[in-house]
């Protein structure tokens, strides 16, 4: 349990530098919550723009709104959103499902079938069968996943049919339990595949070549040598084995999960997290993308933190040498 | 009634729909439709504040017109351009101190209340004059608002208020909200501005954040039979590619202010099943506009100016940016606003040898690069074709010498640039002419504007014989004399060019054969949809 303490301690000040990077960074950008607002409504004048000064509290001093801001982040209160009028927690909490979802299901995808198709192509390593994988792999990471997004939709949506087009669910179909499962997952389809499929070449590669390289290990010469199977030498020794980079890249690859939903989510029209930090940007309101970036910061801690405890379950010797230090 | 000359389709729905006006008697045989239904519209934005009597703007009109209704709408034949709405009639005063409104009877809000002249004393005294970000302006004289009877309100001014501007801004101006819901309140952050109550034939019934608005019948309408759909759904599809392909696949059935871009009109426009309309923002006139830096030494040569005017392909803007959904501008009144635009101004036609000579002229000879001299160039970012503008702007300065170095910013980065640092030499703006010069056209040129004000003056111009038109202008009563004041306006501003306007565009609605009774008034993608409906 120290190994969870420890970790959960370490990441206070990470936290901290992020909510003050984020806040100098916002900062910087030219152009307020107010220049942002008064340009989407046509423009105001100046009596208009010093009050909108006023109540969203930029007449104050940089300084005063970042301890405002940091005192009553300590309350854990995320604060006001100018740029929507809600509580950044009320805003969050109703996104953050969505993306849970998307990001969830989108990491499932490319971990499982790139996992298992990284199995395929390292048990023979150089076989037809590899190098095709690999190639086909590759063709995939180098889309970008806007233009598989679309692809995808214009196919399977507009031409075809069978799939929504934009949304996370049917639009006030008043649907509910089982029924309404099912309709969220058919919506999801074309998101995830557009996310999953994108991030599924790294997963087969990290686990082709880490097989590779257990193939030339002892224990597999000598698993060989007892005369078990082809298929019992890849599954229950090589791929085991081989599975502890995969899990480094899993962990790795929350964070950049989370910045490719941002352009997803605005091609199929989910409300998530990635849409919602863009909005954000777009209409400078600090408390809202200073709430985001916590939360995902928050998210990735999570996440490396548990793929840490997975790896002493995998691996013995590491959570031992972690706890005993 | 004359049409603007948008593009030849426009030209040609528009004299359609003069035959159908004059082979029907009636206008209402025309907004009959089946009834029932729920039609879906794509959305692009899901504005904060959502209440259209202190945020007059398109983003906010386009649901809430729906659901809060103003005193008069715009009309293709209406008198002076204008339809009834809460208001039966208007006149004013010769003096120009008071408005006498006559308001409908047997309107009840939303949620049963009686309407009277108590709800638009409370909207134009509390809400309108003080708060609405247009309102400010046109109502800045208002002194107070007398209801001798519930159907009666009589606005008094306490400086001579020309009429016509009132006119020409009700239908922008004046959405009355509920009294009895605001009294008392602190109005800016009333519940009631998301969730709206007003008299309009749709009520707001619901509101999922990054999803849809969804607007259902209001039964007791006094518009009876209307509205002829059960249900409006807004659709937030906030990637630009989405609207069209959702067209496609039938989910949504509409697209309004160019939802869908130009680009993929053509295509989407042989897509069967499938109409593009340009009508219907006739009243929503945007303009092209190049802003310029005056307190740059070069800009504030009028040679300099004209230069840069003559070097402007206007009809290559059209054609090539626009697509042919614009027209090229002559002054800062837009051609489809009839009641005030003057064709009798001076012209810049497209040549770069006029350019170079006025360049020569000014004393700005090219260096041994060829390059005269260089300037800061920021396109607002709104549109595409204000950034495709700002391109090829870029381009053609070139041509003549000048050395245009574009400045790309995001919206609120632009807003500070221009309007509040003046950070810029010369900028691409894309105002809206709305219905009246006084109300945000004059202001794009007139002096003494705090810096801030975006859409405004701060390119540091001062004309002490435009500023004189321009707050003449503003109490003349008499709308002859006043109309013939903005007609020498338009002339000076074409002379001087303190702005040149390039071009002018209304947007474009998308949508399946289904949609019946659509784009039948000039600012239709923002009035209240009552006789649209969906044939099955």
């Amino acid at each position: 349990m120290t190994l969870l303490w420890r970790r959960l301690l370490s990441s206070i000040p990470v936290l901290l530098i992020v909510v003050a990077f984020t806040f100098f960074l916002l900062e910087s950008a030219s152009g307020d919550a107010v220049d942002a607002y008064l340009g989407s409504i046509g423009g105001g004048d100046a009596v208009l723009a010093q009050s909108l000064k006023v109540a969203y509290g930029l007449d104050q001093s940089t300084g005063s709104r970042l301890w405002l801001y940091a005192r009553s982040l300590a309350s854990l209160d995320l604060g006001w959103s100018v740029a929507f009028d809600r509580p950044v927690r009320e805003i969050i909490l109703e996104r953050l499902p969505n993306t849970f979802l998307l990001m969830g299901s989108a990491t499932a995808l490319s971990f499982g079938l790139g996992s298992a198709l990284g199995v395929v192509a390292g048990a023979r390593p150089g076989s037809v069968r590899d190098k095709s994988l690999s190639i086909g792999s590759l063709v995939l990471y180098a889309m970008p996943s806007f233009w598989l997004g679309l692809v995808l939709s214009v196919i399977f949506s507009v031409q075809l049919r069978w799939l929504p087009i934009a949304g996370i669910e049917t639009i006030a179909s008043g649907k509910q339990g089982f029924e309404r499962a099912l309709d969220i997952a058919r919506h999801l389809v074309l998101p995830v595949g557009a996310l999953g499929f994108i991030y599924l070449a790294l997963f087969l590669r990290v686990m082709r070549a880490s097989m590779a390289e257990v193939w030339r290990l002892d224990f597999v010469l000598f698993a060989r040598s007892k005369g078990l199977s082809r298929s019992r030498i890849v599954l229950r020794h090589v791929a085991r084995n081989a599975l502890l980079p995969l899990v480094t890249t899993l962990g790795l690859q929350a964070a950049a999960m989370l910045g490719g939903s941002v352009v997803i989510e605005s091609v199929f029209a989910i409300p998530g997290f990635g849409r919602l930090a863009q909005e954000a940007v777009a209409g400078r309101d600090a408390p809202l993308l200073m709430g985001i970036i916590l939360n995902s910061a928050v998210l990735v801690i999570v996440v490396n933190l548990l793929i840490d405890l997975v790896y002493a379950l995998l691996d013995p010797r590491i959570g031992s040498s972690e706890t005993g230090a | 009634m004359s049409f603007p000359s948008f593009s030849r389709r426009t030209l040609i729905q528009g004299s359609a729909l003069l035959l159908a006006s004059t082979a029907l008697t009636s206008r209402t045989i025309a907004a009959d439709g089946p009834k029932g239904g729920r039609l879906i519209v794509a959305a692009d934005s899901e504005p904060k504040n959502l209440n259209p009597a202190i945020v007059a703007s398109n983003g906010v009109f386009f649901i809430a017109s729906k659901v809060i209704e103003p005193l008069a709408e715009a009309s293709f034949d209406g008198e002076n351009g204008l339809a009834p709405r809460l208001a039966t009639s208007w006149t004013g005063s010769d003096d120009g101190l008071s408005v006498t409104f006559k308001l409908r009877e047997g309107v009840t809000w939303h949620d049963g209340k009686p309407f009277t002249s108590a709800d638009v004393a409370f909207s134009a005294l509390s809400v309108w004059k003080p708060l609405q970000n247009l309102g400010r302006l046109v109502f800045a004289n208002l002194t107070s608002v007398d209801t001798p009877d519930a159907t009666t309100a009589i606005f008094r001014f306490s400086k001579p208020t020309p009429f016509q501007l009132i006119r020409n801004a009700l239908p922008v101006v004046t959405s009355v909200i509920p009294k009895h819901l605001y009294e008392g309140t602190d109005i800016a952050a009333n519940p009631a501005n998301t969730k709206l109550v007003g008299t309009g034939p749709f009520k707001l019934a619901e509101h999922k954040a990054g999803e849809y608005y969804r607007l259902t019948r209001n039964a007791d309408y006094w518009g009876k039979p209307q509205p002829n759909l059960d249900e409006i759904l807004f659709r937030v599809l906030p990637d630009r590619a989405a609207a069209g392909s959702a067209l496609e696949a039938e989910e949504i059935h509409l697209a309004a202010f160019s939802a869908v871009p130009l680009a993929d009109l053509d295509r989407i426009s042989k897509v069967p099943g499938i109409k593009v309309i340009s009508k219907g923002y006739e009243a929503l006139t945007y303009q092209l506009v190049v802003e310029i830096n005056h307190r740059r030494k070069e800009l504030s040569d009028v040679k300099v100016r004209q230069a840069i005017a003559h070097a402007i392909d206007k009809k290559f803007v059209v054609d090539t940016i626009f697509l042919g959904y614009a027209a090229a501008s002559t002054g800062p009144v837009p051609k489809n606003a009839p009641e005030f635009y003057n064709k009798d101004v001076p012209t810049y036609d497209f040549s770069v040898e006029k350019a170079n000579a006025l360049l020569d002229e000014a004393g700005y000879k090219r260096g041994t690069d060829g390059t005269r001299f260089a300037l800061k160039l920021l396109p607002a970012p709104y549109f595409n074709e204000t950034k495709q503008f700002g391109d090829y702007l870029r381009q053609a300065l070139a041509v003549v010498g000048i050395d245009a170095q574009l400045v790309n910013n995001d919206a609120a980065a632009h807003q500070k640039a221009v309007y509040t640092d003046h950070a810029f030499d010369l900028a691409i703006a894309p105002p809206v002419f709305r219905g009246d010069p006084a109300i945000s056209t004059t202001i794009l040129v007139q002096s003494g504007i705090p810096a801030g004000v975006g859409f405004s003056n701060q390119g540091g111009y001062v004309n002490a014989a435009l500023d004189g038109i321009i707050s003449k202008a503003a109490e003349t009563v008499d709308t002859k004399a006043r109309t013939e004041l903005y007609n020498d306006f338009q002339k000076l501003v074409v002379e001087d060019l303190p702005l040149i306007n390039v071009a002018e565009w209304g947007f474009i609605t998308v949508a399946r054969d289904s949609v019946a009774n659509i784009s039948d008034n000039p600012r239709w993608a923002v009035s209240n949809w009552a006789d649209t409906a969906l044939k099955s």
